[in-house]
């Protein structure tokens, strides 16, 4: 009761502050800063307030105001018919969700971290994303999963695994990976809109972080399209292929590399099932070079299914082996040096770039084929 | 054996009776809907709430039904037996025969509106929901004319437009997937409820319990009929469960036990559980029931029970034996009239399966349709993305 009150002081003491920083902003420069929390707050406000069937469940998304405050104040504002705080059961609330989805409602499941999904992976996998096939048909399952998903900071091996290979196996699915507010919104609104279960795979570490916004993204209506990737800087030497955090430390790789005349063109794929195979394989018929970047483990990731996709797609367009660049094939440590070691750095992205751009750069692997290639 | 006695609701219809029975003309079996009375076999046993009573309002008419859908029922789920050992029918194939008097007495309590969703034992319920058999052997076979155009199986029958939820092969899952469907009728304010059937076998898996404790929480309108056939696949319900009375297993939830070879019985309680529902959240009823094929067609059924327990539950239990009785001292029909229902039955299930023989399989560009309700014109792969390409619909 307390801790309410306080909250709702802290709230009113906070609102008295913003108009002053909205005055402050309209003073600078023209284009709108949104960080990505606001953005996905906002395209949950909008489709709830479009659409009377959507509603939101999980953990701490009412009272708490979300465990990472990304649904503020919708509690509020819809009410506790539309805002659900479920207990520490995520089997349960997932597959209540389901099948309020079946019946025809629009649910927006929040998992606090996609670790948790693995608790409901069944109710994803087998009664949502199967669903429309084995019934032929009769029963769509319109419900987004969504929630913060791979590395956060020091939180330590059973909070920070990337789940996006394992439910962009599922056909049924569709999984997207926004990267900057851009793609919060526009993704998250497409994902509700969506007749399909949708995961939603969000970052922690960007929920902070701020990006220039246009008009037409703060519009109502805007929407991205669901299996269309974007081409965030265009280059012409090599191709990073990157989703989520990745592309921002792929854009500051492609800084690097143009100081050593490197031209990268950085794709961001928003979308991990359907995964837009002819926009890699346009870029990588450019370039001739590709590097792909996940956080996640290594084996049998969306880096691979990339490579694959390219070698069946366009071998004849590689000048150079596909690069991988990944986290590392080890449960996440803790200690912030092996933490570092244990997911991508901007260096490795550069590194790799270069080693697809120049293969007389030595290294281990170079030493073994200079003696096959000696003619 | 149970107590029956007729009441009618006036002296000039008892006057009427006597002189039809006089002058040996019966009104049309079928369409009598003067009020009968019957007692229910056994007593209901009450956990956390008071027990309905056991004198149960029915009429020739539905009794007459009764008999009729569960005769349909046992016919279609022997056939299906034959199917399978005839290799039309391939994979698994879990059969409901025994089980007829909770789907039935279910469907005489409820509208089209209340949704059920049921595991994988779902041909009977598929059909009480107003399925038909030729949907139910075309799509055991595999073919266009399923209720799942071929592309489910037998245990992925569904039926949305009467609110049949299906049909699921993963243990346990339709039990949160019902409340589900409970949260959402209420949020839609539709004054339905749903009844999610699971097994005893299913009884234990903790998501049940995920599922009960916020369906209580939420008060939803969701009613968990636990179909207890005292076997989960081999093992024995002692050997499965700690407690094994499964109506108590809701704690704080109230729940009704129930024999489930009465469909009057089923009928009770299901009208009951429906009105409680309604106005309290979720209820449990456990129904006493018995399955006379093993799990599945590739089980036996008699590792792991005798041969003499499940002749003796057809002895004593049999549902359709216990209506045929039922109609019978009531002189509601003569046994030739029933057997005529039952040839008629069976001759209904024999056409079904030629027809359904007729029914093509599906046409390969099939594979690739309804992976998505919205495909956005995504590539989807054969076996060999090179050979095989299509765009998704």
């Amino acid at each position: 009761m307390l801790g309410i009150v306080r909250q709702k002081m802290l709230e009113q003491s906070l609102k008295k502050i913003r108009p002053a920083v909205a005055v402050l902003r309209s003073y600078s420069s023209a284009a709108k800063q949104m960080n990505v929390r606001e953005a996905l707050n906002s395209a949950l406000n909008e489709e709830m307030s479009a659409d009377s069937k959507v509603f939101l469940i999980g953990e701490e998304v009412g009272e708490y105001q979300g465990a990472y405050k990304i649904t503020k104040g919708l509690l509020d504002k819809y009410g506790t018919e539309r805002v659900l705080d479920t207990p520490i059961t995520e089997a349960g609330f997932a597959g209540i969700a389901v099948g309020a989805a079946y019946y025809g409602l629009k649910p927006v499941v929040e998992f606090m971290t996609f670790n948790f999904s693995m608790q409901a992976i069944d109710h994803i996998i087998n009664s949502a994303a199967k669903s429309n096939y084995m019934s032929a048909g009769q029963i769509s399952v319109p419900i987004v999963f969504r929630g913060p998903n791979g590395a956060a900071a020091g939180v330590g091996a059973q909070h920070s695994q990337c789940y996006a290979a394992w439910y962009a196996t599922c056909p049924g699915l569709k999984v997207l990976t926004p990267y900057n507010s851009e793609d919060a919104r526009g993704l998250l609104k497409a994902a509700i809109r969506d007749p399909d279960p949708v995961v939603f795979l969000e970052n922690e570490l960007l929920y902070g972080e701020s990006f220039p916004i246009s008009n037409e993204v703060l519009d109502s209506s805007f929407c991205l399209p669901i299996g269309k990737a974007k081409i965030e800087r265009k280059g012409k030497h090599v191709t990073i292929a990157a989703y989520s955090k990745m592309v921002g430390y792929s854009l500051k790789a492609a800084e690097i590399l143009e100081k050593d005349g490197i031209d990268a063109e950085v794709i961001n794929l928003r979308s991990i099932r359907p995964l837009d195979r002819s926009t890699i394989n346009d870029s990588v018929r450019k370039t001739n070079r590709l590097v792909t970047v996940e956080e996640a483990f290594p084996q049998h990731g969306v880096g691979a299914e990339i490579c694959a996709c390219v070698v069946e797609e366009s071998f004849a367009y590689l000048d150079a082996p596909v690069e991988r660049i990944a986290g590392a094939d080890v449960p996440m440590p803790y200690a912030a040096n092996l933490e570092r070691m244990a997911v991508p750095q901007v260096e490795d992205i550069v590194r790799a770039a270069k080693r697809a751009c120049y293969r007389s750069v030595p290294n281990e692997a170079q030493h073994c084929w200079e003696g096959a290639a000696s003619f | 054996m149970a107590l029956s006695y007729l009441r009618s609701s006036s002296s000039s219809s008892a006057n009427l009776k006597l002189l039809s029975s006089a002058v040996s003309i019966r009104r049309p079996i079928s369409t009598d809907t003067t009020p009968i009375t019957v007692e229910t076999s056994v007593p209901f046993t009450a956990h956390q709430c008071e027990a309905p009573s056991r004198s149960v309002e029915t009429s020739s008419s539905e009794l007459l039904n009764f008999f009729r859908n569960m005769a349909l029922m046992r016919r279609m789920e022997i056939a299906a037996d034959s199917l399978y050992k005839a290799k039309l029918i391939r994979g698994f194939c879990h059969l409901y025969d025994g089980q007829e008097a909770v789907a039935s007495g279910m469907e005489a309590a409820i509208t089209k509106k209340d949704c059920i969703i049921t595991a994988y034992r779902d041909h009977c319920i598929f059909m009480g929901r107003g399925g038909t058999l030729l949907e139910v052997f075309a799509e055991l076979m595999g073919r266009r004319a399923g209720c799942s155009k071929g592309k489910g199986g037998s245990m992925h029958c569904y039926k949305k437009d009467s609110n049949f939820y299906g049909g699921h092969g993963i243990v346990g899952a339709q039990v949160p997937l019902g409340c589900g469907l409970a949260f959402a009728q209420k949020y839609s304010k539709d004054e339905t409820v749903t009844f999610a059937l699971y097994g005893d076998g299913a009884a234990n898996q903790g998501q049940l319990f995920e599922a009960l404790n916020i369906s209580a929480l939420w008060d939803l309108p969701a009613i968990l009929v636990c179909e207890n056939n005292h076997y989960g696949m081999g093992t024995a319900e002692w050997r499965a469960s700690k407690s094994p009375a499964y109506y108590k297993r809701g704690d704080y939830a109230p729940g009704l036990k129930v024999d489930g070879m009465d469909v009057l019985a089923v009928k009770q309680a299901c009208k009951f559980a429906k009105e409680h529902a309604l106005k309290n959240g979720p209820i449990i009823l456990e129904m006493d029931t018995y399955r006379y094929h093993g799990h599945s067609m590739s089980d036996p059924g008699s590792t792991y029970r005798t041969r003499d327990e499940i002749s003796g539950v057809r002895q004593e239990r049999d549902p359709i034996e216990r209506v045929r009785k039922l109609i019978l001292s009531h002189d509601l029909a003569t046994e030739k009239e029933l057997k005529d229902i039952e040839k008629e039955m069976r001759k209904e299930v024999d056409d079904a399966i030629a027809q359904a023989k007729e029914s093509p399989m599906p046409e390969p560009s099939e594979l690739f349709t309804n992976v998505y309700a919205k495909g956005l014109g995504v590539e989807s792969f054969g076996a060999d993305r090179k050979e095989v390409r299509a765009t998704l619909p």
